[in-house]
């Protein structure tokens, strides 16, 4: 790892006027994936900039359906909040198998949404329930928030404070997970707002990184069954291809994930 | 630099190092703690696994300087003066190692593991909460066996506490 300064942010605002007199600074919270990436010296920022000591961002809090999660609450916590779980279950059980006990100690819901890895679970999770990535400049709709591949709509001094949604009816995550590094290799997010209302949100397969399958989201408006999707297609152009998996073989794991989190959100 | 000050195993400690040092290296290098060990330094392999503020957490992707303040156990301070924890009496009655080198973070786990979820685990919730550490040589079978057997002996210490 290359040297860093490291400092803690009193507040949002703090964070930011720190951020815009460091060279080439980066927000920290968990680390996880910002750690591990300056060890092999793929980032070195010349400032860490420390937002999880931030009072209240780690608190989540649930009023009715309205769920509001701080941006430096670790996985583990939105794993076993007993209120969210009431809500939002489908949530907390993504939340429950992201890496591993020690790992969901650590990472935070803001950090995976900032870094939106392709292959992360929030993301697909936070354009299905329609949340809102509340920051310290403004309110962005995740329809908005994730712009591509490790790509966002944040600005250079702009930090995440917290994401909020209003819970859906119901809702399910189903993901096919790569074997070794337990990254999903197709993650789909089905939720029913109500009223017709669905949206399923795909991570993991496709290289313009998280999606909506809007095509599903039609056909499932219209009868909220697994075999609704049957004739729906999925892009084999747009789907990542690796050693892992074919552009073929994730086009097929996205369907499969897909009717499995139907049925699992009956 | 900093002056990073934590408490480690109960006792207050502090040393200056750069902001860049991981909790692992300041444990080991600064403080002599050895028995936290660097095993993948990927955050996969679970051998650098210690508690902070009563959470595991795989120190080697960790900041020293993000520990600053907080309360750090280590496999050493698990024992008492003459008497092992009971993870690790299990551990012992129960071939639950050989070569040893994953052994620390195991028990660092299986410790947060019976906080966590209780003294009662079946066989399945073990195995699946050992996701994050990595054994080259047992096979687990004895680690699941060890760890079963420890947190029964914990549950019943906790019992006794309680009276």
């Amino acid at each position: 790892m290359y040297d860093t300064t490291y400092t803690r942010a009193k507040d949002a605002s703090d964070a930011a006027k720190k951020m815009r007199a460091a060279e080439d600074g980066q927000f920290i919270a968990g680390g996880h994936t910002l750690l591990p990436t300056m060890k092999q010296r793929l980032a070195a920022p010349s400032d860490l900039i420390d937002i999880s000591h931030i009072k209240g961002m780690a608190d989540i809090s649930v009023s009715r359906k309205d769920v509001t999660i701080g941006a430096a609450a670790t996985h583990a916590s939105v794993a076993n909040h007993s209120k969210l779980m009431k809500v939002c279950p489908s949530l907390c059980e993504l939340a429950s198998h992201i890496g591993d006990p020690a790992v969901r100690n650590r990472g935070t819901i803001g950090g995976s949404i900032a870094n939106n890895d392709p292959a992360a679970d929030y993301p697909a999770a936070m354009v299905a329930l329609g949340a809102t990535i509340v920051t310290n400049k403004r309110k962005i709709r995740a329809d908005r928030f994730f712009t591509g591949m490790f790509e966002t709509s944040l600005k250079e001094d702009e930090v995440i404070k917290a994401v909020t949604f209003k819970a859906p009816k119901s809702g399910a995550y189903a993901k096919f997970p790569n074997p070794a590094s337990r990254y999903a290799m197709a993650g789909v997010y089905v939720a029913d707002h109500g009223k017709k209302d669905i949206r399923v949100g795909v991570t993991g397969a496709s290289s313009g990184g998280v999606y909506r399958a809007k095509n599903m989201e039609k056909a499932l408006a219209k009868d909220f069954s697994a075999d609704a999707i049957d004739g729906c297609k999925v892009d084999e152009g747009d789907m990542l291809s690796d050693i892992h998996g074919s552009a073929a073989y994730r086009a097929n794991l996205v369907k499969v994930m897909a009717k499995r989190a139907i049925a699992a959100a009956g | 630099m900093a002056k990073v000050e934590m408490t480690v195993n109960g006792r207050m400690t502090s040393a200056n190092v750069e902001d860049r040092t991981l909790l692992v290296d300041y444990l080991r290098e600064e403080k002599n703690l050895t028995g936290t060990h660097v095993g993948c330094d990927t955050s996969q392999c679970g051998a650098c696994v210690v508690h902070v503020d009563g959470k595991a957490v795989k120190s080697c992707t960790v900041l020293a300087v993000q520990a600053a303040g907080s309360d750090v156990r280590t496999i050493e301070g698990l024992a008492g003066d003459d008497q092992l924890h009971p993870m690790q009496e299990a551990f012992r009655n129960n071939h639950g190692l050989q070569c040893g080198f994953c052994t620390p973070g195991m028990i660092m786990s299986a410790v947060d593991m019976v906080n966590r979820l209780g003294p009662k685990l079946s066989e399945a919730t073990i195995r699946a909460e050992l996701e994050g550490n990595i054994c080259r040589c047992t096979g687990y079978h004895n680690i699941v066996k060890s760890i079963a057997a420890g947190a029964k002996a914990m549950g019943k210490g906790m019992k006794k506490a309680a009276e």
